[in-house]
């Protein structure tokens, strides 16, 4: 039995837009039940001052400091290296088993779960290397977790580079470099952004990996040895150990604000530049 | 013919991607200063043989060649030939207006840009002569900083004529540069291509037959990665010595 295609053109234009509903209506739900709880307890003083007595009061500058280090640290280590390997895997070797091995290699370490790769950093970096709980051991933890999507992202982007536009870079007397540099990259930049954009958001959020390679020390950290609290794993710890739970939903909602304040800033970013370029 | 007038000489000529050959034992002379027109079916290796001599055809993927193509008396597939250097001194038009999502003025200072050129008075005299030369300037002269992508489908293929030609290049090789154009923009390229041969050397592959007929000194007519015969324009038209040329000409195949 075949339904009339005017009734299940309806059908699905309903379905689908119920599904659409639905997902939204989540991803909001979430937003607002964190905000209403957490928005009262945001203060100057909650985003300025460190924490005292183990979170109860004070507020949570030292976590928000060692969020932001840890994620720039890894940000800085993982996009040079996945962008780098992005770019080999697609315009300096052919399609071959060494390729596909990498690329198979990077999409299984993306299937990892954070805490694998918190135990992976915890004896590689913190105990066999020595950095013990730091920023340094966060951060690079970090970038190895994130280096698959950027690879992987960065891929997709460059691909999608019209190889017209390579053709013509190499036709001007253009060197493989060249071509890459001042052809292919600008064009796949807004591509390549949007997986540093999700990975800065991944590494935000990130508690499992960082808490067992940064620790959670509250002090504000000195150097890239000093451990640091981030502001997901403060939740974490206030949320668990019962210590407040205002200030922990506080916590949450500075988070959830950050991550959108970073999305906003970037796609405004991205714009101007691809006006410029285009 | 005497042999300072043979700017690019073929022997021989074989191209093969993986086991496919698709140019096969080509010999063929082109003269300098002249515009020499290569007619020929869809898949007859026209465009291949512009991608050989400029070895764009190396970032194909299983490409491999047999015999010489000299350029100035020097076979350009020596392992020791700088294929950067050989690009630049052959510039190309392809068949797709292809600007770079950039301004116009950067699209004509690109080649210069990454031969090494930076000073910004010797660019702006480049893209100024480069642009008039390719019969643009007068309609871009006050929006030179604007997208490229922003032009008519004419305009950019003229503006991709002037690209290769701030390279200063000897050559000027052209795959079907008028096959997506209106007729007035067609004839404004072929008359800069008239003003051009004084200069440089011209190879022009089209599909139009009548385009051949009407700028070509010489034409050359391939099939199936043969060629089948070369001569001055008017012969081939009138009298071809081959009954294939004949044929396609009549509009028989192709």
């Amino acid at each position: 039995m075949s339904l009339d295609p005017r009734l299940s053109q309806r059908v699905a234009r309903v379905v689908l837009w119920a599904m659409t509903v639905v997902t939204v209506a989540v991803l909001l739900f979430i937003i607002f039940f964190i905000l209403r709880r957490g928005l009262p307890a945001i203060s100057l003083d909650f985003l300025t001052k460190n924490p005292v007595d183990m979170g109860k009061g004070g507020g949570i500058f030292s976590t928000i400091l060692g969020t932001v280090v840890l994620t720039a640290l890894a940000i800085l280590i993982a996009t040079p290296l996945g962008v780098g390997t992005a770019i080999f895997l697609t315009e300096y070797t052919w399609e071959n088993t060494v390729t596909r091995v990498i690329r198979f290699g990077a999409e299984c370490l993306a299937g990892i779960p954070s805490i694998i790769f918190g135990l992976f950093g915890f004896i590689l970096f913190v105990t066999k290397l020595g950095f013990g709980w730091s920023i340094l051991s966060g951060g690079l933890t970090l970038a190895f977790m994130l280096l698959p999507t950027i690879i992987r992202t960065s891929e997709e982007a460059i691909k999608s580079v019209p190889s017209a536009y390579r053709q013509v870079s190499f036709s001007l007397g253009g060197t493989k470099w060249q071509t890459v540099t001042r052809v292919v990259l600008p064009s796949a930049l807004p591509g390549i952004v949007t997986g540093i954009i999700l990975s800065i958001g991944r590494s935000i959020g990130e508690t499992a990996a960082t808490i067992f390679t940064a620790g959670s020390a509250l002090r504000i950290p000195t150097s890239l040895f000093s451990s640091t609290r981030t502001m997901s794993v403060h939740f974490y710890i206030l949320a668990r150990e019962g210590i407040s739970m205002s200030r922990a939903y506080g916590t949450a909602a500075v988070l959830i604000i950050a991550i959108l304040a970073v999305n906003v800033a970037t796609y405004y970013l991205m714009n101007r530049f691809i006006k410029k370029y285009s | 013919m005497p042999t300072e007038a043979v700017a690019i000489r073929v022997r021989g000529f074989s191209q093969f991607f993986g086991p496919e050959r698709t140019l096969a034992n080509l010999d063929l002379e082109v003269l300098r200063n002249e515009i020499l027109g290569i007619i020929g079916p869809a898949r007859s290796g026209k465009s291949t043989f512009l991608c050989a001599l400029n070895r764009l055809n190396d970032l194909v993927r299983g490409s491999r060649v047999e015999g010489r193509i000299e350029i100035d008396g020097r076979n350009i597939y020596e392992p020791d030939v700088d294929v950067v250097e050989l690009r630049r001194r052959l510039g190309t038009v392809f068949a797709t207006p292809i600007p770079l999502p950039r301004s116009i003025f950067e699209n004509v200072a690109f080649g210069p840009r990454m031969a090494g050129t930076r000073d910004r008075m010797a660019l702006d005299e480049i893209v100024r002569d480069s642009l008039e030369k390719g019969g643009l300037w007068e309609e871009v002269k006050d929006r030179l900083d604007t997208s490229a992508l922003k032009l008519s489908g004419g305009q950019q293929q003229r503006l991709c004529l002037a690209r290769i030609l701030a390279l200063k290049p000897e050559f000027i090789l052209l795959d079907e540069p008028t096959s997506g154009l209106d007729p007035v923009s067609t004839m404004k390229i072929e008359d800069s291509l008239r003003k051009l041969k004084k200069e440089y050397t011209i190879i022009l592959v089209t599909n139009n037959t009548k385009q051949a007929a009407r700028v070509a000194d010489r034409t050359a007519f391939f099939l199936d990665g043969e060629l089948i015969e070369v001569g001055p324009t008017a012969g081939i038209f009138t009298a071809p010595a081959d009954k294939r040329t004949d044929d396609y000409l009549r509009g028989k195949f192709g």
